[in-house]
């Protein structure tokens, strides 16, 4: 094994890309979880996001509407089981699952035609004096517009909650929906718009796996990053600086395991691929642990039914 | 203007026909799908439906199959929907379905190649405990330290693919195979094959357990104080707690039976239908087991009915793939409707609805 092939450089800068996608996934559900909705379609939003971008991106030539149409596509999904959770009022986490399992399937049905093509490549920033920086011109200022949105977005999420009327009232909705209601604020329209925000950003996450980070279409490409961008979630406590702590620490994982393949590590293939989930299960344990903690920040009206009996 | 009023208790009535209700749905909206991608809508709908049990031709090879997909599914339903009973979600039945199957193989490879009689049974009793064992990790973390259930288990499934990828091409690799990942094949091995019991029906050991299981699980709920505990704890949590239900040891039962049943369902795949562990073996009956819970209401009959109904698309997909050309991915897309059908009709039985203006109280 050559641990002298790895570049630190490299590596900080390629983890950032790798843990993009998760960390638009999780910045989403944080606000749809901030207003009480536990939604586990992420999975399914996120492909669905990834092969509408790339349909779109592939017929149209440019990737910005690619993920323009990622978002859309993400939004529809999500609003569909905002249909069935806030109007029908299912079963969120039998919603949620089957948001999965209806994304994976439309997915593979929409993506049948597309299979090996390659996406219309990103620009990446390049900035004359900046981008060329020894050290911090690769890291910081050489990346494609979508990781600068990523971080714009988890500032906008913490300021937005934490200052805005708007993040007050999501909030409340969040904490506790008969007072709410109670208050004149409209439960349901709000949760639908965080369940709709939510679904835009995984499928802005899952069109940055398809457009940029592979960038191509595969059946099940997310391979389970919705589901960790839930993890994620639950790591952060609900905090959205914490998010972007625990999206960036499981890209670094993703990418040194991907780099020690690489390099010939003595450690078989599939036990360095399985070893994301592994520290992802690890990382739940340590987090739940401090139950007490933890369970402070959850919102309270987290994943009950809201029916106005007036 | 139209009100949803809450039932006091849910419908009887609606519980039983939502189901149906929901399977005609998804047809229309199904036979709307095909026509969309361009193929008969109505021909479709009858190759998936009728002609794998009634066509001239192809009826004699695929109603056989009807059990063979159906006894993984009903087996692994069963186990799920005594812990969604209980609010105890185990979404990682494929990774307990696979480490099942590698873990009985491997016990039974172990003694290759031996004919004694004693190797199916020992087969089956490790794969259900490999399956156990697998489910105990996200039963133990939840329990010791309020972990949630449901991202453990389903990132445990990546776990296990990325295990069977491993052992397939390397543990249990078959050592006359020339090279080629994959496990002997446990079909030509007559201790420990998993054989169609009777000719022309599909059923081996799997479909005779899976029917056992059904049985089981309706006495279970209906006749056992741990039935009892576990609707119960479903309707209540609360409730259940006052009444002397222990929540931790509850959560370990049904996680353990729900992943035992899996691993079983796995063995008895790998050792018959399947043949052998390779790379592909995992097939994604852990998670359409999921549907047809829920399709089954939940109820044990109506997991059998659920999972009957279930193999039928498996095998009217493939049939309608071969005959008119339709994507597998749609046969999917099909699965999933029926899910979102369910959940949403699911209203009519726990509120009624009132057209008109709400009365002044």
């Amino acid at each position: 094994m050559d641990l002298s092939a790895i570049n630190p450089v490299l590596l900080i800068a390629s983890l950032m890309v790798a843990a993009t996608p998760i960390l638009l996934a999780a910045i989403g559900e944080l606000v749809a979880e901030k207003s009480g909705v536990l939604n586990l379609g992420v999975e399914g939003m996120m492909i669905t996001g990834a092969i509408c971008g790339f349909v779109a991106a592939v017929e149209t030539g440019s990737p910005a509407l690619g993920f323009a149409f990622a978002a859309l596509g993400g939004a529809a999904l999500a609003l569909l089981f905002g249909l069935l959770t806030q109007y029908l009022m299912s079963n969120q986490v039998a919603t949620g699952l089957g948001l999965t399992l209806f994304g994976l399937g439309l997915s593979a049905l929409i993506g049948q035609d597309y299979v090996g093509i390659k996406a219309p490549a990103t620009p990446r920033l390049d900035l004359p004096v900046l981008s060329d920086l020894p050290v911090l011109g690769r890291i910081l200022f050489s990346h494609d517009l979508m990781v600068y949105l990523s971080l714009v977005l988890v500032a906008a999420v913490w300021a937005g909650l934490k200052y805005s009327r708007a993040g007050l009232i999501l909030r409340a909705v969040g904490e506790n929906h008969e007072a709410a209601h109670a208050l004149g604020y409209k439960v349901i329209r709000i949760r639908l718009m965080a369940i709709a925000f939510g679904g835009a950003c995984a499928g802005l996450g899952g069109a940055y796996l398809s457009l940029i980070r592979v960038p191509q279409w595969t059946e099940g490409m997310t391979e389970g990053a919705g589901w960790i961008a839930l993890a994620i979630v639950v790591f952060a406590s609900w905090r959205p600086w914490r998010v972007l702590l625990g999206a960036y620490l499981f890209g670094g994982i993703t990418v040194l395991q991907l780099n020690l393949q690489a390099a010939g590590a003595a450690i078989p293939v599939e036990y360095l691929s399985m070893s994301p989930y592994l520290i992802t299960i690890l990382v739940l344990v340590i987090m739940s642990a401090g139950r007490a903690r933890a369970a402070l920040n959850a919102p309270a009206s987290l994943g009950r039914v809201f029916h106005a009996s007036n | 203007m139209i009100r949803l009023e809450k039932r006091p208790t849910p419908s009887r009535f609606w519980a039983g026909f939502t189901p149906v209700l929901a399977v005609l749905a998804t047809m229309v909206a199904g036979a709307i799908l095909f026509a969309a991608l361009g193929k008969d809508p109505l021909e479709s709908i009858r190759t998936i439906f009728w002609d794998p049990l009634f066509h001239e031709n192809f009826a004699a090879y695929s109603r056989p199959q009807l059990l063979v997909k159906a006894g993984p599914l009903i087996l692994i339903a069963i186990g799920l929907s005594l812990g969604f009973r209980a609010g105890i979600w185990n979404i990682g039945a494929e990774g307990q379905y696979i480490m099942g199957a590698i873990c009985g193989a491997g016990a039974g490879l172990a003694f290759h190649p031996s004919e004694s009689f004693l190797i199916f049974p020992l087969m089956v009793v490790a794969g259900a405990l490999g399956g156990w064992a697998w489910a105990m990790i996200p039963a133990v973390l939840k329990t010791r330290f309020g972990t949630n259930e449901i991202l453990v288990s389903l990132m445990l499934v990546y776990v296990a693919e990325n295990i069977l990828a491993s052992v397939s091409s390397g543990l249990l690799r078959n050592p006359e195979g020339m090279g080629f990942p994959g496990s002997r094949n446990l079909q030509q091995w007559a201790a420990a094959a998993n054989p169609e019991l009777i000719a022309g029906t599909g059923m081996h050991w799997g479909v005779v357990t899976a029917f056992i299981a059904v049985i089981f699980a309706y006495v279970l709920l209906n006749r056992h104080m741990l039935g009892f505990q576990i609707r119960l704890t479903g309707q209540s949590p609360r409730a259940a707690r006052f009444a002397g239900v222990n929540p931790t040891r509850l959560i370990l039962i049904c996680l353990g039976l729900s992943g035992a049943l899996a691993g079983a369902a796995g063995l008895f795949e790998v050792a018959g239908p399947a043949g052998q562990i390779s790379i592909d073996f995992g097939s994604g009956y852990g998670f359409t087991a999921i549907i047809v819970a829920f399709l089954g209401r939940l109820h044990p009959v109506g997991i059998l009915l659920a999972g009957l109904l279930m193999a039928l698309t498996y095998i009217g997909g493939e049939l309608a793939q071969l005959m008119l050309g339709l994507p597998s991915a749609a046969i999917q897309l099909f699965q999933g409707m029926l899910l979102f059908f369910l959940l949403a009709m699911d209203m009519f039985s726990n509120y009624r609805i009132r057209i008109g203006k709400p009365e002044v109280a």
